[in-house]
């Protein structure tokens, strides 16, 4: 499509992927390269598949039962569903943060260190660096040093919300996928995310599912647009929010349905 | 045709009615509650002394203590514990974890399970005379004593498995339960970070899951400590002069003595301020484990409702 893949590590490229849940296609089949340490927003009315897309990203989708992909993801030039790769190790270098804050009854700090701790990591110094360093880049360091080992679940939810992408930064993985991230929160703490999410595209991929056309049109620098299972125009966002290509794009981002 | 506003002066007749029959069945149950509770206290209480608690039954079970009792009951019930929690644990975490819930097999495992519960007591007893005593205890007997008879009698092992089983029923259901009191939401963000299943399950899954495990085991303990029927073949002694010394020994147990000392005592009027102890040890046993599982479930409670917010 108009997006060039260009160089920057974190890139995905998807050939020909579409999902099925139960013999029923969900979605697809797309085709779309997401440039790397770029925001990519998926958009679309409900129920377009634009979730299940992002899902299929990192194969979280296979958590579902019933639910079958054919098709191509390449991180990097390597097939994430190639014969052989384990989804776990998939999941290590595209990470994902979820629609609702999810964080573990655990820490603060262990919410953050749990990923490097499955990870095999061990020395005390090393962890304790890493969840300083996610949490400086979620931009929660300030509000949390001095609690770390108080429960996650005493933040509020703008807070666990960023949590939840400290946890994910601390992996170091290569793509962070966002499911709505902001979609259960305050605007000052959605300002806080989109804020966030601008800063994080200069070391990662962010690949973002939202319902916000603004939101959309703030923090991406390309937008996907979905309709009924298909992805109906890919462009930079600038080009999407001002002369689509396609009518049915113009008249969704205008309000025309959805 | 409006209706009119004016006071009713008497109340609906239906509701009345209700009201008073719920109220009648309440009061009775509780009257029968404090009945039996209340003569047990009263006939009972007199007796509970240390010597009673700590000395063994003397002259035909008319004078002397319950300890035997005590300390049977106590090492079947853990012995029980020890058995039926990891078999129970690892049961349920199969059929919730990792069994397709619509597969014929998970669902014929549930049923049995379910089944297994609604078993009269004392059907386990007999099971537990055929397959423990006899066949295992007499297979081992015959491969490694030459025949003599060491395993292949009732005794304390055999009581304590049968009773496992008979328990496992209440350790699987509770331990379900608990692992399905924990949120989807946990297990994605956890796989999500490229967690495999069995650390999602260890880590995350089973901390929380552990109150939950716990008051299931406590439920199953309390069951056991009452339950008589399963050991009657497979362990209890009607008396023995010394404590069981290895899992082949038989024991007494507090169910089964006040049994006995209800219908074996050569001398009725002497034993029935003991039988009236014993009740009341055995109902004090199973009041403080029902007591302490509803402390965990509610500290568990506490501990999981933190608002997300």
């Amino acid at each position: 499509m108009a997006v060039q893949s260009d160089s920057s590590p974190g890139s995905l490229d998807v050939k020909d992927l579409s999902v099925y849940y139960g013999g029923k296609r969900a979605m697809g089949p797309v085709t779309l390269s997401i440039p790397g340490r770029k925001v990519t927003a998926l958009i679309g009315p409900s129920g377009c598949g634009k979730s299940t897309f992002l899902r299929s990203l990192n194969r979280m989708n296979e958590m579902i039962p019933n639910c079958r992909v054919e098709g191509e993801v390449k991180l990097d030039g390597e097939a994430i569903y190639g014969s052989g790769v384990d989804a776990v190790t998939v999941r290590r270098r595209i990470g994902m943060v979820f629609q609702k804050s999810n964080p573990f009854p655990k820490s603060i700090f262990e919410n953050v260190a749990y990923g490097l701790r499955i990870g095999g990591m061990k020395d005390h110094g090393d962890i304790g660096n890493r969840v300083e360093s996610a949490l400086r880049h979620s931009a929660l360091w300030e509000e949390v040093k001095d609690r770390l080992q108080e429960s996650a679940l005493g933040l509020s939810g703008g807070q666990q919300q960023r949590l939840c992408i400290a946890r994910a930064l601390a992996v170091e993985p290569d793509v962070i996928l966002m499911d709505e991230p902001a979609s259960a929160l305050d605007p000052i703490a959605t300002a806080h995310i989109e804020e966030l999410i601008h800063e994080l595209a200069s070391d990662y991929t962010v690949v973002i599912v939202t319902h916000n056309m603004q939101q959309a049109a703030r923090v991406s620098h390309h937008t996907a647009f979905f309709y009924m299972g298909d992805l109906i125009e890919f462009d930079s966002t600038r080009v999407i929010f001002t002369k689509p290509s396609q009518s049915r794009t113009e008249d969704y981002i205008t309000g025309r349905f959805g | 045709m409006s209706t009119s506003l004016k006071p009713r002066r008497w109340p609906r007749l239906g509701d009345v009615l209700l009201w008073l029959t719920t109220g009648a069945a309440t009061v009775i149950v509780l009257i029968l509650l404090v009945i039996i509770v209340g003569d047990v206290v009263r006939n009972g209480a007199r007796g509970l002394t240390l010597t009673f608690l700590t000395q063994a039954p003397k002259d035909g079970m008319t004078a002397g203590g319950i300890f035997p009792a005590i300390f049977g009951t106590v090492a079947l019930v853990l012995l029980m514990t020890l058995a039926a929690l990891p078999a129970g644990v690892a049961t349920a975490i199969y059929l919730h974890e990792y069994a397709r819930p619509d597969a014929l097999g998970t669902r014929i495992v549930r049923v049995a399970v379910n089944n297994l519960a609604g078993v009269p007591s004392i059907v386990f007893g007999l099971f537990g005379l055929g397959f423990f005593v006899q066949f295992l205890g007499g297979g081992i007997d015959k491969v490694f004593y030459g025949g003599a008879k060491v395993f292949g009698q009732p005794a304390l092992l055999w009581a304590a498995l049968t009773m496992a089983v008979l328990t496992l029923p209440v350790v699987i259901v509770a331990t379900e339960e608990a692992l399905s009191n924990v949120s989807g939401d946990v297990r994605l963000a956890s796989a999500a970070l490229g967690a495999t299943q069995f650390q999602t399950i260890t880590r995350v899954v089973l901390p929380q899951a552990v109150p939950g495990i716990l008051t299931g085991a406590i439920l199953a303990v309390s069951r056991g400590a009452g339950e008589v029927a399963p050991i009657l073949f497979t362990g209890a002694a009607y008396f023995l002069p010394k404590l069981p010394h290895s899992l082949h020994d038989q024991f007494m147990q507090l169910g089964y003595h006040v049994y006995v000392l209800a219908t074996q005592s050569p001398d009725v009027d002497a034993t029935k301020p003991l039988l009236y102890s014993t009740v009341l040890v055995l109902l004090l046993l199973t009041f403080a484990l029902n007591a302490s599982a509803i402390v965990v479930r509610s500290r568990m409670r506490q501990r999981f409702s933190k608002s997300h917010g």
